[in-house]
C-alpha cells in the first residue's frame, strides 16, 4: 500500500508517452551496479486495520500513570477544539506559506501568533516560532552575538539554574560557532543566581546573560536587578519564559529598568500533548531595534495591489534561501502546526482563562509540597516562593522510591541526582490544574508507604 | 476561495471567554505568597471571544489555505505527497500523545519499540549503519552531519580540516548550515548536462576538505551519474561525504546513499515518509552514518537489550555531538513516519521511487509535447525536474513567477519558482507518486491554457492570481513598513 493511484492501463500509457517500456528503464542513468533489487530489512506491508492494532496495544503498553513530572514539559488541559482544528487539512497538510496569495490562513495564523507572544511577553516583535525552548535559548545567544555591537567576546553567562538540557543543546550548537557558555552557581539555601555574585564580571567583556524564569528549581529568580546589571555593563539580557507563568508573572519586557532584550521559552504548555517529547515549539520575541538579527520566519501586514490588507513572509534578507552561507541561521521552517496549536489554545483561554490556569498550577503544586514535606525524610530544598514546581531533598536515594512509585502507576517527579549531585538525594516535582487535591493525596499516601517500606527493608 | 477574514482581536470583548475550557478560580489567596514586584500589573491582551466564535474564525482562516488535501502541490524538492490519515490518527492515540518525554523506560516500551524500528528500517532503506532520530528539522539533520564531520576529523587529531564543498545548485541550507558548523564554504560548478564537474572537484580538495555536501538526484532533477568517482575523489582526500536527502523519494527502495560512498545522510521524514508539513513545520531530519561516526550520533538514541528498549545517553556515547533538543525531537512526527513506513512496507517503498519517477517523467514529456523548455532534455528526470520559461519571459515578458500565480488561478499550486538558481525563469515540479494521471494531464492544460492567455492576453498572466483571497502583495512594503504584530489602530 504506497497510496499510489495508477491502473495498469495508465502506466502502459505513460511509459508509452515516455518512450519506454518498463519502470526499470526509467532508472538507467544510475550505475547499473548501484541498483538494489529488494529492500532487506524492511517487513512486509501491513493495511490500516493491521497497523492500527499494533499502535493501540503499544499505546496501551505505555499506560497512563498519575504523573507529576515537569522539568520542562507539563501536562495542561488542551481544549478540544485546539487539536479538532490544528488537523484540518488544510493546515495540517499545506506547507511553508511561500505563495502568500494561496497560504493566507497559515499567514495571518503567524501574524496572530505574533501579536499574541509579544503581548504575553511584553515584548515588541516576536517571530513565527523555533523548533523548540532548547533550541530557541541558542538561537537567542547567537543572535545577542550579532546584536550586541559592543561585545566581541561571544561570551554568554548561563546559571547553573537553567534547564540543564537546554544548557547541553547550547554547547552542542554553538560551540562549534565560537561560543562560550560560563555557568553561574546558584545559592544553595535559595536555589536562585545572586545578583551580587555578577559583580566579578564588572569590568569584563560579557555579550549576554541568560535568565529563566522560573528557574529549573521552579524559584522565581531577581530579575530586576540581575537584567539591571546587565544593561549597566552592556550585557543583553536572554529571558528563558514559561508561557502559562507569563499571565502572573512579570513579563520580560518589563523586567528591570529597560526590560529584556530578547524572551525566549517552550511553548508546549501552550495546547501542545506532552507527547515524548515533540513536536513541540519555541517562541522567541525582542525589540524592534533587533529585529534584523532576529532568526526563523516572519509574517507581516501589508497591501495588495488593489489595496486590500493581506499578510506575507517579510525580511526574508535575513533568511538561507537568499543569503546561503551569511544567513541568521540555516533554519527554514517553524513549528506551524503547534504554532497553530498554541493559537487557539490562547484565544480559547484569553486572559481570564490562562491566569486562572496559572494560579491553579501554582496552588496545586503548593499543595503538593506542603503534603509531601510532612512525611518525614522529605523537606523542601530551598526557602522562598516557587511557582509551579519544587524541589524536594530526601532522606535515601530518590531512584528506588521513583521505581515503587512507578510500580504502583506514579510517577512521582525526576530524580535530580544525575544533574545536580551536590543537592543530595532530591526531587523535581510538579502539580499542574490537571491534578486534583485526590490526586496529590494518592501521591502522598503511596510516598509514605514508600518510604516506610524502604526504612523497614 | 473564502474572502478575508478579520484578525481575532477584532472580534474580542472584555468579559467574553470560553469558560467551560477553564479552570475553576483558586481565588486571589492561591497566589498570596507570590512577591508582588515579580507579580504582573495586568493581565496579558489576549482575545477574549466565545469557543463558537474562536472555531469559526479559525476554521475560516484554514479555509484560506492551499494544502495537500485540497489542492494538486507539484512543489519541487518539497515531496508533497499525500500524507495519510491513518499516520496521524494513531499517532495521535491518547497513550502515545499523555507520555511525558521524562517518563521512565519501563513505560515506553510500546513507543520506545516504534522508534528503535523506526532506526532500523531507515538504516535499511538508505544503507547506513547507525540512525539517531533527534533533529527537528532537515537543517537540524544537516547542523548534526555537518557537526559530526567536524568531529570525525577533530578526535583523529586532523584539526585543520574546515572547508565544505557544495556544488552551487545546492540547497541554501547547504552552505548556511556549514557556516553554522564553523565552516568555510566552497562551491563548485555543474556542468552543462547536471553533473557535478569532476576536474574542478579535484582542483577543490585537499587537506583543508572536511566532506562535500551533495543531493542526489541533485536539486536539477538529475542524478548524479558520476557519484562512485565523486566518492573516489572526496575520499582519497581524506573528506567525507554527506548526502543531503531531500530528494530521497526519487530513489526510495532502488538506490541507497550507503552504497554510493555517502558517510552521512539526513533524511527528511515530512518528504520521503510523508509527515505533515504542517504550514511549516514540524520535521523531522533524522540523520545515518556509516561505521565510522557511529560513536559521534546526535543523543539520545533507542538501543534494545534483550526484549527491552532503553535511552542511550551521554554515558554510553562518550564522543556524541550532544544534545541538540530539550528531549527527543519531535517524537510525534516520527510516530507518523513510523507508521506510514510500516503500511508501505518493503514492497510499498520500492513502488514510491518507482512512480514518483514515473509521474515526473510523464509530465516531463507532456509539457515538452506541449512545447515548454525542459532543462536538461537529454536527462532521465529523477521525481522532479525543471522547466525554464526564459524564452517566455524574453519573448512574451511572462515570467515564471507570473505562471506560477497563475496556476493558482486554475486550482494548482505554484511549483518552486527561481530554485536553482543556475537555471534562468525556472520551475522545478515534482508530481509525487500520489497523484494519478488525470491530475497530471489536468495540470499539463492548465499550463498549455496559461501560455495561450499569455501570447494573446499576457496581462491577465501578468496580473494573476485573480480568484485568491488577496491579490500579489507589496513584500516592499511589508518590509520597510513593518507591521508584524496587531495593534487596534494599526493600518497597514
Amino acid at each position: 500500500m504506497a497510496f499510489i493511484p495508477h491502473t495498469a492501463d495508465d502506466v502502459a500509457r505513460m511509459l508509452a508517452a515516455i518512450g519506454v517500456s518498463r519502470l526499470e528503464d526509467l532508472f538507467d542513468e544510475i550505475p547499473r551496479e548501484l541498483r538494489i533489487k529488494a529492500l532487506a530489512g524492511v517487513p512486509a506491508e501491513l493495511n490500516e486495520m493491521e497497523i492500527g492494532r499494533l499502535m493501540s496495544e503499544r499505546a496501551a503498553a505505555d499506560g497512563t500513570a498519575l504523573s507529576f513530572l515537569g522539568a520542562g514539559a507539563y501536562e495542561h488541559h488542551i481544549p478540544a477544539a485546539v487539536w479538532a482544528i490544528t488537523t484540518r487539512g488544510e493546515f495540517y497538510s499545506a506547507y511553508t506559506p511561500y505563495q502568500a496569495e494561496a497560504s493566507q490562513g497559515t499567514l495571518q495564523m503567524i501574524y496572530e501568533f505574533q501579536t499574541m507572544i509579544a503581548r504575553l511577553t511584553g515584548m515588541e516583535v516576536s517571530n513565527a516560532s523555533m523548533y523548540d525552548g532548547a533550541s530557541a535559548m541558542v538561537e537567542a545567544a547567537l543572535m545577542a552575538v550579532r546584536a550586541n555591537r559592543k561585545s566581541r567576546a561571544a561570551r554568554i553567562l548561563v546559571p547553573t539554574t537553567v534547564h540543564p538540557h537546554y544548557r547541553r543543546a547550547a554547547v552542542a550548537t554553538a560551540a562549534n560557532q565560537g561560543l562560550r557558555f560560563e555557568e553561574l552557581p546558584y545559592c544553595t539555601e535559595e536555589g536562585v543566581t545572586p545578583a551580587a555574585s555578577l559583580a566579578r564580571f564588572d569590568a569584563e567583556d560579557v555579550t549576554a546573560l541568560v535568565i529563566q524564569q522560573p528557574n529549573f528549581f521552579g524559584r522565581l529568580e531577581d530579575v530586576d536587578a540581575l537584567t539591571d546589571w546587565a544593561h549597566a555593563h552592556n550585557v543583553l539580557v536572554v529571558a528563558v519564559v514559561n508561557p502559562t507563568s507569563l499571565a502572573l508573572l512579570k513579563p520580560p519586557g518589563q523586567w528591570g529598568t529597560r526590560g529584556a532584550d530578547i524572551a525566549v521559552g517552550e511553548g508546549q504548555p501552550l495546547g501542545v500533548p506532552l507527547s515524548s517529547g515533540g513536536p513541540y515549539f519555541g517562541f522567541m520575541t525582542t525589540r524592534m531595534e533587533f529585529v534584523r538579527q532576529m532568526p526563523g520566519r516572519i509574517v507581516g501586514r501589508t497591501l495588495d495591489v488593489a489595496g486590500h490588507e493581506g499578510f506575507t513572509l517579510t525580511l526574508q534578507a535575513r533568511e538561507q534561501h537568499i543569503r546561503r552561507a551569511k544567513a541568521t541561521s540555516n533554519i527554514c521552517t517553524n513549528q506551524g502546526l503547534l504554532m497553530t496549536a498554541a493559537t487557539i489554545y490562547l484565544s480559547l483561554m484569553g486572559p481570564q482563562g490562562l491566569a486562572r490556569t496559572a494560579a491553579t498550577c501554582h496552588a496545586r503544586t503548593r499543595e503538593l509540597v506542603t503534603a509531601l514535606t510532612r512525611l518525614p525524610g522529605v523537606r523542601p530544598a530551598f526557602t522562598g516562593p516557587c511557582f509551579h514546581e519544587a524541589v524536594l531533598l530526601l532522606d535515601r536515594p530518590a531512584a528506588p522510591l521513583l521505581k515503587a512509585l512507578a510500580a504502583r502507576g506514579i510517577f512521582g517527579g525526576l530524580d535530580l541526582g544525575g544533574y545536580y549531585p551536590e543537592l543530595g538525594p532530591a526531587l523535581l516535582v510538579c502539580a499542574t490544574e490537571t491534578k486534583t487535591q485526590a490526586d496529590v493525596e494518592r501521591y502522598r499516601a503511596t510516598l509514605q508507604e514508600t518510604l516506610q517500606a524502604a526504612r523497614a527493608a | 476561495m473564502s474572502a478575508r477574514e478579520k484578525v481575532i482581536f477584532e472580534y474580542s470583548h472584555p468579559g467574553r471567554g470560553a469558560s467551560d475550557q477553564w479552570p475553576h478560580d483558586p481565588g486571589p489567596a492561591a497566589l498570596a505568597d507570590l512577591p508582588a514586584g515579580l507579580r504582573r500589573a495586568r493581565l496579558p491582551e489576549l482575545p477574549e471571544v466565545g469557543e463558537l466564535e474562536a472555531v469559526r474564525h479559525f476554521t475560516r482562516l484554514s479555509q484560506l489555505n492551499f494544502s495537500i488535501d485540497t489542492h494538486f502541490y507539484p512543489l519541487g524538492s518539497c515531496t508533497m505527497k499525500y500524507n495519510p490519515k491513518a499516520c496521524n490518527q494513531y499517532a495521535m492515540l491518547p497513550g502515545f500523545l499523555g507520555r511525558h518525554p521524562l517518563a521512565p523506560e519501563s513505560h515506553g516500551q510500546g513507543f520506545l519499540a516504534c522508534m528503535y524500528e523506526l532506526q532500523e528500517m531507515l538504516k535499511a532503506v538508505t544503507g547506513m549503519e547507525g540512525v539517531a532520530l533527534s533533529p527537528m528539522a532537515g537543517a537540524h539533520g544537516e547542523f548534526a552531519g555537518v557537526a559530526m564531520i567536524r568531529a570525525y576529523h577533530r578526535a583523529r587529531g586532523d584539526l585543520k580540516r574546515n572547508e565544505i564543498i557544495v556544488p552551487e545548485a545546492a540547497h541554501g541550507t547547504n552552505p548556511a548550515t556549514a557556516t553554522m558548523c564553523g565552516c568555510v564554504v566552497r562551491e563548485i560548478a555543474v556542468n552543462a548536462q547536471g553533473d557535478v564537474d569532476l576536474d574542478e572537484l579535484k582542483q577543490a580538495v585537499g587537506p583543508n576538505t572536511a566532506g562535500i555536501m551533495l543531493t542526489n538526484p541533485s536539486t536539477l532533477g538529475v542524478f548524479e551519474r558520476r557519484i562512485q568517482q565523486v566518492a573516489r575523489i572526496v575520499h582519497e582526500a581524506g573528506g567525507l561525504l554527506y548526502y543531503d536527502g531531500a530528494n530521497l523519494n526519487a530513489i526510495l527502495g532502488k538506490v541507497r546513499p550507503g552504497d554510493m560512498g555517502f558517510d552521512v545522510i539526513h533524511m527528511n521524514l515530512h518528504k520521503t515518509f510523508s509527515t505533515p508539513h504542517g504550514g511549516g513545520g514540524p520535521g523531522a531530519g533524522a540523520v545515518g552514518v556509516a561505521t565510522r561516526l557511529l560513536p559521534f550520533l546526535p543523543l539520545p538514541v533507542v538501543g534494545k537489550e534483550g526484549e527491552r528498549y532503553r535511552w542511550l545517553a551521554e554515558a554510553d556515547l562518550p564522543q556524541s555531538i550532544g544534545r541538540l533538543s530539550a528531549f527527543m525531537g519531535n517524537a510525534g512526527v516520527l510516530l507518523r513516519a513510523y507508521i506510514y513506513m510500516r503500511l508501505l512496507g518493503r514492497e510499498g517503498m520500492r513502488q514510491v521511487g518507482e512512480y514518483a519517477t514515473l509521474n515526473a517523467n510523464y509530465l516531463l514529456k507532456r509539457l515538452m509535447a506541449a512545447g515548454f523548455d525542459a532543462a536538461y532534455p537529454e536527462r532521465r528526470a529523477s521525481h522532479e525536474f525543471i522547466v525554464t520559461l526564459k524564452r517566455q519571459a524574453r519573448e512574451l515578458n511572462v515570467t515564471a513567477m507570473d505562471f506560477a500565480k497563475r496556476l493558482l488561478d486554475h486550482g494548482f499550486h505554484a511549483p518552486t519558482t527561481y530554485f536553482p538558481l543556475l537555471v534562468p525563469e525556472c520551475l522545478l515540479i515534482e508530481p509525487t507518486e500520489t497523484e494519478s494521471k488525470d491530475t497530471l494531464d489536468a495540470f499539463v492544460a492548465a499550463m498549455s491554457q496559461i501560455q495561450k492567455e499569455a501570447e494573446q492576453e499576457p496581462g491577465r498572466v501578468t496580473s494573476a492570481p485573480h480568484t485568491m483571497p488577496v491579490r500579489r502583495l507589496d513584500d516592499v512594503r511589508a518590509a520597510r513598513q513593518l507591521d508584524l504584530t496587531w495593534k487596534p489602530t494599526a493600518q497597514p
